[in-house]
């Protein structure tokens, strides 16, 4: 059930017959919200047999269980078939998503058809609307959210989701930004709103709910909230932030560097997440209903004219976004990297997906397996005038090689050649932690090959003697507990201040009843319906084949064996045959 | 000593609205964002700054008090005023007549949202943007 309901409210939408209905579902109590409601939507909805982006795929969006109600439960979890993997498409959005759907009364959305022109929607309590967004279509992520700013009502109660250039072109790993600073990032959600001509969403909050224990309900939010604020917990990512983890990242020498040919960036010292704060930094902000504030914004100076014609442009930076379209390519100053990132931003690519590609196609250029006849403009690690151009022909499709680009390194070795350094596991682009086995497998066997499904790079920092069966374990056992934490949707930063306990002290204040025992069967029942729709898309642990280059650079760990990381891999997934072989 | 709130540090806002979350909760018993007294918004976008709006507690004349035609409001020590909802009929008077536009009215409830300075904002504020001033009790 949802907060003070036996029910979970679902409102479908249809793109092509512009039909809307709400349907109250009692089924769907028994996932809880987020991720579970999310994944029984996506197995109910998803045309296995049809492409990732015809029309009659579904969108699904699902707010959880205890949605922006209590502090950094921020997130609202985005499921849909990936272009980009051919299986599984799972991501997440923070900003102001999760609180103007609990307000304007919707649980779970469902988005179907494809409307015939260019269209955006209005999600409201007591309308939904299509409107025409013919005039949105080509612009990029600000100009688009400021227009419908302008026109829409709403203001401070409302999310805006929109998707640039390249999720119109519809490249694989196309992001949808929401609120201008967050996204649904990873496997390629913008690429379905483009193939729906869906330009961009607009939710708006305008109800309230009643507090039906308010004395219970009120102390444990105070519990947590100063859980959040008073201890140490949080305090890194609101003081330097993700990008605190830049030096230490590299010292340990996990931090990918020129397409992972290296571990370490010699100069690291000058795109730190210290750096950052000294010379860009000029705010921090929060998603709603989180006091912590872990979102950066760097500024720099941009000179767009001779005669010292300046502008100042914004951007929030973090570390995956350092990693990917800094050390990843060479660019070795902060000015750089946040310049990189803000066309990244207004083309609407996933940041991670995006420096890793033009890491593999800067290798491929050196190698020659490709030439200026294909990049048109040279690519050089450092170059950075030239990886903004190299977005841009990407977002744009400007030749038949940049359209094959921005379906990601994997479609792009595939055709070129370098599949063994297309860094990417199951065809999704390495995150920025090479810490050894725990993160091969990790990503591997992740459900959504992200170093967020089971945090395989953290248990190699903290595991003290290398034990085959302790870390298929933990992994298992990460990837489970995730499948409760993504339920509520908590932000995972958070996932220390939430422990089992503390759930369920939040639950049960808001009209749940629920034991330990009752979130380990939800968690098996979410995990397993998400592995039941990789089955379903033919996804098979045993035809995954892992880059070369991932066994050649070594990692915080050493060298990594390339059969050992398969045997891991093989053990997980017999792990997976029995578990799913278990009743639910 | 009366004490009345002071949002004199909206530099430093990072938008996580628990001051509005908190306000509501206290004082109308909902998870709400339309019930707050405080209201957070940006000014335009999410790259503008955030503004808070809020009662400045008037002192001497307040208009919103003499807009009401039925006597709902009275001064409050310290500045601002007290709501009497028994008495209020819900005509809107007293949310035009405030110019800072601190008042916003509950269409459910059909009375105004008037601001107490109870302070409950200012305790869930976690970057000092909210807090609390000592003024001389003028009643």
């Amino acid at each position: 059930m949802m907060i003070y309901k036996n029910y979970i409210s679902v409102l479908y939408i249809d793109l092509s017959s512009k039909k809307i209905s709400v349907k109250h579902r009692q089924d769907l109590c028994e996932y809880l919200g987020g991720v579970g409601v999310a994944s029984k939507l996506l197995e109910e909805n998803i045309k296995p047999q049809l492409h990732p982006l015809d029309e009659n795929q579904p969108i699904i969006f699902a707010i959880g269980a205890a949605s922006s109600i209590f502090p950094v439960i921020t997130k609202t979890v985005a499921m849909f078939y990936s272009p980009l993997t051919m299986e599984l498409g799972e991501s997440y959005a923070g900003g102001r998503m999760a609180m103007t759907l609990l307000f304007a009364g919707y649980d779970a959305v469902v988005i179907t058809g494809k409307s015939k022109k260019p269209t955006y929607l209005t999600i409201k309590s007591n309308n939904i609307a299509f409107k025409d967004a013919r005039a949105l279509w080509g612009l990029c992520t600000d100009e688009t959210g400021r227009i419908i700013r302008e026109r829409e009502s709403g203001e401070g109660k409302r999310s805006i989701l929109r998707i640039g250039p390249a999720g119109e072109n519809l490249s694989s790993f196309a992001n949808v930004c929401v609120d201008t600073y967050r996204h649904f990032g990873r496997l390629g959600l913008g690429a379905l709103f483009g193939s729906k001509n869906l330009k961009a969403i607009v939710t708006i909050g305008d109800q309230s709910i009643q507090i039906e224990n308010f004395k219970e309900y009120f102390k444990v939010y105070k519990e947590i909230y100063k859980k959040v604020t008073e201890t140490k917990l949080m305090k890194k990512y609101h003081d330097l932030g993700t990008s605190v983890n830049v030096l230490p990242m590299n010292k340990i020498g996990s931090f990918p560097t020129r397409n992972l040919t290296e571990n370490h960036f010699e100069y690291a010292e000058n795109i730190s997440g210290e750096k950052f704060a000294q010379k860009n930094l000029i705010r921090k902000m929060a998603c709603t209903s989180c006091p912590v504030g872990c979102i950066h914004i760097g500024q720099f100076r941009r000179e767009f004219d001779e005669g010292y014609e300046f502008e100042s442009v914004n951007v929030a930076y973090d570390y995956e976004l350092i990693f990917a379209l800094g050390s990843y390519l060479g660019i070795n100053t902060t000015d750089a990297i946040l310049e990189l990132i803000e066309k990244v931003e207004q083309m609407g690519f996933d940041a991670i997906s995006t420096g890793v590609v033009l890491g593999w196609a800067t290798e491929s250029y050196k190698k020659g397996l490709i030439t200026n006849d294909h990049t048109i403009i040279p690519l050089k690690y450092g170059h950075v005038k030239n990886y903004i151009k190299a977005v841009e022909y990407m977002a744009a499709n400007t030749n038949e090689f940049y359209k094959i680009l921005s379906k990601g390194s994997y479609k792009a070795s595939q055709k070129y050649g370098g599949m063994d350094f297309a860094v990417q596991f199951a065809g999704n682009e390495t995150p920025g932690y090479h810490t050894g086995y725990g993160s091969i497998v990790g990503h591997t066997v992740g459900a959504r090959h992200s170093h967020l499904c089971n945090a395989g790079y953290s248990i190699d920092q903290s595991m003290e003697e290398f034990d085959k069966e302790k870390l298929i374990e933990m992994i298992f056992y990460e990837e489970r507990e995730r499948c409760i934490l993504n339920s509520l949707i908590i932000c995972l930063f958070a996932r220390k201040v939430y422990d089992k306990n503390t759930i369920l002290l939040a639950l049960n204040t808001i009209g749940y009843n629920l034991t330990e025992n009752d979130l380990t069967t939800i968690a098996d029942k979410i995990y397993k319906t998400k592995l039941k729709i990789k089955k379903m898309l033919k996804f098979d642990l045993k035809n995954i084949k892992l880059p070369k280059r991932i066994f050649q650079t070594p990692s915080a760990n050493g060298k990594i064996d390339e059969n050992l990381a398969y045997e891991l891999i093989n053990l997980y997934n017999k792990k997976l045959e029995a578990y799913l072989n278990t009743d639910l | 000593m009366a004490k009345i709130i002071k949002a004199d540090g909206m530099n430093k806002c990072i938008g996580c609205y628990s001051c509005m979350l908190s306000c509501s909760c206290i004082n109308y018993k909902h998870h709400s964002l339309e019930k707050s007294a405080i209201k957070i918004k940006t000014s335009g976008g999410l790259s503008g700054k955030f503004t808070s709006t809020v009662c400045v507690a008037c002192k001497d004349e307040r208009a919103c008090l003499e807009s009401c035609p039925s006597k709902a409001l009275e001064k409050r020590s310290g500045g601002g005023v007290i709501l009497n909802e028994e008495v209020c009929i819900g005509c809107k008077k007293c949310v035009s007549a405030c110019i800072v536009g601190a008042i916003s009215f509950d269409e459910e409830s059909k009375k105004p949202i008037i601001c107490k300075h109870c302070g409950i904002c200012t305790k869930f504020c976690p970057h000092a943007c909210l807090r609390m001033e000592e003024v001389d009790d003028d009643l």
